[in-house]
Formats: structure tokens, C-alpha cells, sequence
């Protein structure tokens, strides 16, 4: 972040969205990072490596075990024999290359601030709901809810994901390789969505703002989600995302369907309590 | 919330009932109200028909039925034997479990709806299930203690199908438990996790029809459905389509038969469901930890999608 300034993330294809409604762009401030971070959080040495075996061990037992590893420092923990468990890997607001060799069950690195996790198998409903910061990327499928109310950070599935993907997403942007089940984008606020496969009934219901784009087919459109033109700008950051994503390297971007928000909700305009303070 | 699972060997008989109680052991913090059990066996080889049944309840909290004495139940016990007598059906085998739940060995070659009617006409009685394979299981605890009062780890079969319940909507007792019967049909059973919205419409629908309901929880609406759909020449998979369109709310629920194992999720996906699928196996639990029990190595497990229908064979 240290280097970033808002020129720079704006050539890159970012922050060029034109928001309405009671949305307002707020950046963050590049100057800031520099000192910014968590109280508790770890200095950590990315070439202090370890590995954890979790089959006998709870989730509260393994969440433990990877905050006192941070605490001595490790910067990269392979976690072993997952088995499905739930909650593994949640509330790390810190860097950290995390490796989970297996798969995860339900909340699976919930609200998560940094870390760059891999998980080799599957993930289970709400996999990193409330996402602030980081990169998780998932070699398998998904469960439903997958990357609930995000805020930032990538949140990629190189598999197949279940329903109400990107639920409530405020900002960020979330990557499937495959198909996305039902209410993909219910009521997401900000951030993106790609889905290189199809997707279910009811896309983007609800949705207040935000941009969707869909590889295959659309089985329906849901409230106020409408077809918009994809432009120039949105294709190179496609490319750039997939790229990083490291999926859909040969994708036919043209063929793209981009949905966005038509701002038509009956209380789209209506003012937060705040704002009707100020107006009066 | 409720937990429910379901696997199904192809070709191969494996202690079935032990394999379904570690995955629905591992669902207990998804319900551990009651358990249910339906196992599918090789065939009976004494009489035509297994038939599981209760002459009484087993209760806790929330339920407007009663405990009652061991001599009640007794009584209601000759009753059914008699009317077994009467209809031209005769008691093979016959063993007690409980006080009030009994599994009977009988041979019977007329019309199962005028049996299961009579046999029911007895006071709090309940035919659990009736059939040539299946033995339907289900009471107060959790998946270990119903196994361990039934004998169930010891069953061998092919398939099965099971049910962890958190009552919601209707009490604790062994009559709002899952799995349910598909009544009058031989064999079928159902698990569902979810709430259906329109469940008296149809239930007078289908009382009308002549179908029999046992309990006030809307799950039984979905085995009863079914057998309505199939009585009247649909294939399982048909009557499954249609419950899609027809049943209103937000469901995922498992079905069996003699040879065959059903899965359907509603068009909200609202409810969760995890499949395993491999040439000899398939198995389907509400969380992947059940699937686990099975299966501890690193497998590939996917969500079933929004108005999904599928049907296995063993």
C-alpha cells in the first residue's frame, strides 16, 4: 500500500465506477498505510515456515495454534487434515500465507484482514464472510453464501459455487471458475463479481449497486438487475484479475454479460437517518 | 435447523447401520432432539413384510402426548395381533423393543392401505414403516443412544437415509420424528431439513384422497406427497419434479425406496446439502463433517444446486 496512490489504482481500471444513490466513494487513504495496523496484530517472517496436522484438534484448538504461531513470528503455516471442519482460520488480521491442504467446512476464514490463504480442497457455506483484506483462493467448489458481505480483498473458486454468492458484498471482488448458484449478488452493495460459468434464477436480486459479470448463461435476472454494455476499461481488468486469479487465462471476454444495478428499488433514493439529520 | 444424511452403496452390502449413525452423530449439534434411522436391508427372508411400529410415545418437551403404563401398552399390543389374525395376515417373527415399539416379521398378500388402517385403528398406535427391506427407526436422543436401544449398528444393508431433528415446530416426540413413511407405499421413507409454507393446503388436498397423517409436522406432508404421486403412476424422480413446483417453502429433503435413493433442493436453495459421488458410492450429509465419518481422506464433495433433482440406483 505504501507506494499506492489513487492515480495509480485508477490507472489500473479501479475506482472508475460512477456511484448514485446513497452510495459515496470513500478511498482509502494511501498516506495511511503506511502506519496502519491492527492492535494485537504480528510482525511476521514469510520465510518462517511450519505445518499443523488438525485432525484431532477442534477449531477453537487450531485458531489458537495459528495465532501463537504469528505471535513467534511464522509468516507461512501449512495446516494438514482439515476434514471439513468449520470456522477454521477465522478472524486473522494480520499477513500470513496460510496453506490449508484439505477442505473446510462451514465459515471457513471468516472475517479475515490480510492473510493470503489456499485452501486445496473445498469450502462449505459462508466461506470468508466479511473479508476485509487479503486473498483466498479455493482449488475445489464452494458451498452457498460464499463470500457473504465482503468488503475487500480477493475471494477466488476455481470450482463451482452454491447460492447467494457475494450475499450482501460491500466491496471486493469474488472470482468463480465455474457455475454460481441461485440469488448470485442478493442485495450486494459495491466490489464484483465474475462468474465464468452459468448462473442460477434470480441474479443480482436486489442488488444496490456493483457490477456483475457472467461467462455463460443467465437462467433469469432477478429484481432490478439489469444487462449493461461492457466497455474496453472492463475487459483489461478483467484480464488483469483472471490473471492474478490464475484461471481463465483463454476466456473470450467479449462474450461477457455485465449486469449492474437499475437503481429503481422503491427506497433506492432514501436517505440514511444521518443524512435526513443534515438535510433538516 | 435439522440435520439429514444419506448414502448408498452400489452393489455392495456394508454395516449400513453403523455407517449412517456416525454421519448423523456427527449432525447432532444440528438437532438433538430426536434421531431417525431408515435402513434399507437385503429383503426379508421371513414373511412378506418387516413392519416396525409403536403402540405409544416417548416424550418430551413440547408434546401434548403421554407416557404410559407398560400394561397399555401391552393391551394395544393384542389388539394389533388380532387385527393381523383378522385381516388373513400372519405374525412370522416378532420382537419388543421398547415398551412401546415392536418389529414384527409378516406374511400378507392383500391391499397395504386397508391394513396399515386397521392396524392403526388401535389407540396411539403407528405403523413406522412397512415394507420388504426397510426397517424405520426412530426416538428421543441423539443418533449413538437411538442405535444403542434399537441394536442398530449391527444392520447391514445398502442404503439408508437419516434424520437429526431440532423441533421447531411441533413437540418432542417420537411421531413428529423423521424419517416418515411413505404411507401406503412398501419401502418408501423420507428425511427433509427445511419448513414448507403451504402444508395444510395440501395436507386436506391429500386427506381428501384418502392419505392418513400422523403427526402436525410438515415434513410427513413430503413422504405422503410422494406416495400420492407415485400411486398415481408416477416414477420417484416425476413425483420429485413435481414437488418442486407444488410444495411452497424452503426445503432440501432425501427419499428411498427399495433400490433407489432421492435428493431434491428446493429452487431458493435455502437449505444446505453436500454430495459425494463415486462409482460404488454416493453419499449426502446437511454438512460435510458427516460425509467425513465415511470418508476421512481428501475427497471432491459439491453442493447440489437450486432445483436439483437426482436419483440414484444401488
Amino acid at each position: 500500500m505504501a507506494n499506492l496512490k489513487n492515480s495509480k489504482s485508477q490507472s489500473m481500471g479501479l475506482h472508475k465506477e460512477v456511484l448514485t444513490g446513497r452510495t459515496q466513494q470513500v478511498f482509502f487513504n494511501p498516506e495511511e498505510a503506511e502506519n496502519f495496523f491492527y492492535y494485537g496484530a504480528y510482525d511476521v517472517n514469510f520465510n518462517k515456515r511450519t505445518e499443523i496436522d488438525a485432525m484431532d484438534l477442534s477449531a477453537k484448538q487450531l485458531n489458537d495454534k495459528l495465532h501463537s504461531l504469528m505471535k513467534e513470528g511464522y509468516g507461512s503455516v501449512v495446516v494438514k487434515n482439515p476434514q471439513g471442519k468449520h470456522s477454521l482460520g477465522v478472524g486473522i488480521l494480520n499477513k500470513l500465507n496460510l496453506i490449508f491442504e484439505g477442505s473446510l467446512g462451514y465459515f471457513g476464514v471468516g472475517s479475515i484482514d490480510g492473510p493470503v490463504v489456499r485452501i486445496t480442497g473445498r469450502v462449505g457455506w459462508s466461506c470468508a464472510e466479511n473479508m476485509m483484506a487479503g486473498k483466498v483462493v479455493i482449488e475445489k467448489n464452494a458451498g452457498s453464501c460464499f463470500g457473504a458481505a465482503i468488503r475487500g480483498g480477493d475471494l477466488i473458486c476455481k470450482g463451482s459455487v452454491g447460492a447467494r454468492t457475494g450475499i450482501d458484498m460491500k466491496g471486493g471482488t469474488i472470482i468463480v471458475g465455474g457455475d454460481a448458484g441461485a440469488f448470485t449478488g442478493f442485495m450486494m452493495q459495491r466490489g464484483r463479481i465474475i462468474v465464468l460459468g452459468d448462473a442460477g434464477i434470480n441474479l443480482g436480486d436486489s442488488m444496490y449497486d456493483g457490477t456483475i459479470f457472467i461467462g455463460g448463461k443467465i437462467k433469469s435476472f432477478g429484481s432490478d438487475a439489469i444487462k449493461s454494455k461492457i466497455t474496453s476499461d472492463d475487459i483489461s481488468w478483467l484480464k488483469r484479475k483472471l490473471k492474478v486469479a490464475e484461471i481463465g487465462s483463454d476466456f473470450d471476454f467479449s462474450k461477457m454479460t455485465k449486469v449492474v444495478a437499475g437503481k429503481k428499488l422503491w427506497n433506492y433514493d432514501a436517505l440514511e437517518p444521518s443524512e435526513k439529520k443534515g438535510a433538516i | 435447523m435439522c440435520g439429514i444424511a444419506g448414502l448408498i452403496h452400489k452393489g455392495k452390502t456394508v454395516n449400513i447401520g453403523k455407517e449412517l449413525q456416525d454421519m448423523l452423530q456427527a449432525l447432532k449439534h444440528r438437532g438433538p432432539d430426536s434421531t431417525g434411522f431408515a435402513l434399507y436391508g437385503k429383503g426379508n427372508n421371513q414373511g412378506d413384510y418387516i413392519m416396525r411400529f409403536k403402540v405409544g410415545e416417548n416424550v418430551a418437551e413440547g408434546s401434548s402426548a403421554v407416557n404410559e403404563e407398560k400394561s397399555v401398552y401391552d393391551a394395544r399390543r393384542k389388539e394389533v395381533d388380532k387385527h393381523i389374525r383378522d385381516l388373513g395376515g400372519s405374525i412370522v417373527n416378532d420382537a419388543q423393543l421398547t415398551p412401546y415399539s415392536f418389529r414384527y416379521c409378516i406374511n400378507y398378500d392383500k391391499d397395504l392401505m386397508e391394513f396399515s388402517k386397521k392396524i392403526e385403528s388401535v389407540e396411539m398406535t403407528e405403523i413406522l414403516s412397512l415394507g420388504k427391506s426397510l426397517e424405520l427407526v426412530k426416538d428421543i436422543g441423539d443418533a449413538s443412544v437411538v442405535s444403542k436401544q434399537y441394536g442398530l449398528d449391527k444392520i447391514k444393508g445398502t442404503h439408508a437415509i437419516g434424520h437429526s431433528r431440532m423441533a421447531t415446530e411441533s413437540g418432542v416426540d417420537i411421531r413428529s420424528a423423521h424419517p416418515f413413511w411413505g404411507y401406503p407405499f412398501s419401502d418408501v421413507s423420507v428425511v427433509h431439513n427445511g419448513q414448507l409454507t403451504n402444508y395444510w393446503n395440501n395436507r386436506r388436498a391429500l386427506e381428501n384422497k384418502g392419505m392418513r397423517f400422523m403427526s402436525e409436522c410438515d415434513s410427513e406432508l413430503i413422504a405422503v406427497y410422494l406416495a400420492q404421486k407415485m400411486r398415481s403412476g408416477a416414477s420417484l424422480k416425476d413425483g420429485m419434479q413435481d414437488s418442486l413446483k407444488e410444495l411452497d417453502g424452503v426445503f432440501t429433503y432425501l427419499v428411498a425406496t427399495k433400490d433407489s435413493l432421492g435428493m431434491a433442493k428446493d429452487t431458493m436453495a435455502a437449505k444446505p446439502m453436500v454430495l459425494y459421488e463415486s462409482d460404488d458410492l454416493v453419499a449426502l450429509g446437511s454438512e460435510e463433517i458427516a460425509i467425513r465419518t465415511l470418508l476421512p481422506q481428501e475427497i471432491d464433495t459439491y453442493d447440489p444446486y437450486d432445483g436439483e433433482v437426482k436419483v440414484w440406483q444401488i
